[in-house]
């Protein structure tokens, strides 16, 4: 509760704020709404925004699996293959510097208007570099005493790996997932804005700009908020899932 | 078979040879522990002490020479698993619980679950950590991780306990009651011993023979009685 509480008040005091902000100093509704009227709009909207926020979320969702899937063969066998693993480190750290998501209208003309695939795409893209690198580095930084002891149980490089090197790199995995689940869901929805499929928040929010519904375009922001949230929350559920020995108690 | 636990014959260590900081590790060393012997390495950090031990492991291999454990080549019986070690650091897998940390050599060979549950539960009570089996290795003090770590060396009840200053961590009081407890255990199971240590008091109580390393001329470490 303790814990809680204090974000919570921060959080109610700033839309306060907010709300006194814009109400006595007459700004502008294009400029910024009212949190009141971006509520409302959410109450009003809430069957839209629930399902782009589903179109929007299977695309992250799909597109960060796949992304991770491929992130993790990528780094296993960078880090089996020691040459693989120096090339690759200056290719993914361009890559990575490349913005990624410009590829979106590119992709879009790639496939028909009514495929999914592009923002998919897109997303495991994206998802892919944070999850490798992370992953990587934890699959090389195998502690030297471990090393020595599979060595003296006379090991094979298989089990080594199974046993010490992966759930060893598991928190690195998870430090590149925190990472990329909130991209994969800022992939999923931005990707819309470059044409495609418009069933996502994306295409909401940049419809309701258009027709100058400034409330309505920040209640689809807030519901992207949301879905980000959300998909950073169940990361960390999982993190604690699959590493149970790093949230154990000390003993008294 | 022999009644010798390990033969060490002239063996030398050249690290990094042939190369500018290349180091002559160990020169023309013999060594021989009999079955059931606790025989302490002792020396300055640096005289090749560790070194030795590593060769016996199987760790590295000698430049020259031969290390012979349990009547075959050192390779061999590692990979027959001849020998438990424990480090200065006790080397826990920590997403592994206490037990199951016990329990690892024993499934890298193969032993059935129930069977090496029951192994590593034995194997805790023996060091006195029985209640700590469900534990996390982050959970414990350094001294009960320690203790850990020398229950998974004796999981396989190995014939022989190769260890590298395994208390050297530790505060004296644990140390002194783990050395207690190593005597008692080796004791117990009749287990060749060769352990390395920089306290000649420590060497003095655990062992049946002390062999000193000194780093002689020339950097050569010599062996003596």
């Amino acid at each position: 509760m303790r814990r809680v509480l204090p974000p919570v008040a921060v959080g109610v005091l700033a839309l306060l704020l907010w709300e006194v902000f814009v109400t006595a100093g007459r700004v502008a509704p294009f400029i910024l709404p009212a949190p009141s009227a971006i509520g409302s709009q959410i109450v009003a909207q809430r069957q839209n925004i629930w399902e782009a926020a589903l179109a929007s979320g299977a695309n992250a969702l799909v597109g960060l699996i796949a992304g991770t899937v491929m992130a993790v063969l990528a780094a296993l066998a960078a880090s089996r293959f020691l040459v693989l693993g120096e090339v690759s480190i200056p290719f993914a750290a361009v890559l990575n510097a490349l913005p990624i998501i410009a590829l979106a209208p590119i992709l879009n003309n790639m496939f028909e208007s009514t495929s999914s695939v592009p923002r998919r795409l897109v997303t495991a893209i994206v998802v892919f570099f944070p999850v490798f690198l992370n992953l990587l580095r934890g699959l090389r930084e195998v502690d030297p005493i471990h090393q020595e002891l599979m060595r003296t149980y006379a090991a094979s490089g298989w089990t080594f790996a199974r046993k010490v090197r992966l759930p060893g790199a598991l928190p690195h995995l998870f430090t590149g997932l925190r990472q990329a689940s909130s991209l994969a869901v800022i992939a999923a929805v931005v990707a819309e804005y470059f044409g495609g499929l418009q069933d996502g928040l994306g295409a909401r929010i940049t419809s309701a700009a258009a027709f100058t519904a400034y409330p309505r375009a920040w209640a689809f922001v807030a519901g992207a908020c949301l879905l980000g949230l959300t998909f950073y929350l169940v990361t960390l559920l999982l993190e604690r899932l699959a590493m149970p020995w790093r949230f154990v108690h000390d003993l008294p | 078979m022999s009644d010798l636990a390990v033969v060490v014959d002239k063996v030398t260590k050249v690290f990094h040879q042939g190369r500018p900081d290349e180091v002559l590790a160990l020169s023309d060393v013999d060594l021989t522990v009999a079955d059931g012997e606790f025989v302490s390495l002792i020396g300055p950090s640096g005289c090749g002490k560790s070194t030795l031990l590593r060769l016996i492991a199987d760790l590295i291999e000698p430049t020259t020479g031969t290390v012979a454990v349990a009547d075959r080549p050192a390779a061999q019986a590692r990979r027959d698993q001849e020998y438990g070690i424990a480090f200065q650091q006790a080397g826990l897998f920590e997403w592994r619980t206490v037990r199951r940390n016990v329990e690892l050599p024993l499934e890298l060979r193969g032993m059935p679950r129930d069977e090496r549950k029951a192994k590593a539960g034995q194997m805790l009570e023996l060091v006195g950590l029985a209640d700590f089996a469900g534990h996390y290795p982050g959970q414990l003090s350094g001294g009960m991780q320690q203790r850990v770590a020398i229950a998974r060396a004796l999981a396989v009840q190995p014939p022989l306990l190769l260890m590298d200053e395994p208390f050297g961590a530790l505060d004296e009081m644990t140390r002194e009651r783990l050395q207690g407890e190593l005597l008692g255990i080796c004791a117990k199971t009749r287990t060749s011993t060769v352990f390395v240590t920089h306290s000649i008091s420590e060497a003095v109580f655990l062992s049946d023979r002390v062999v000193v390393i000194r780093p002689g001329r020339a950097g050569s470490p010599r062996r003596s009685r």
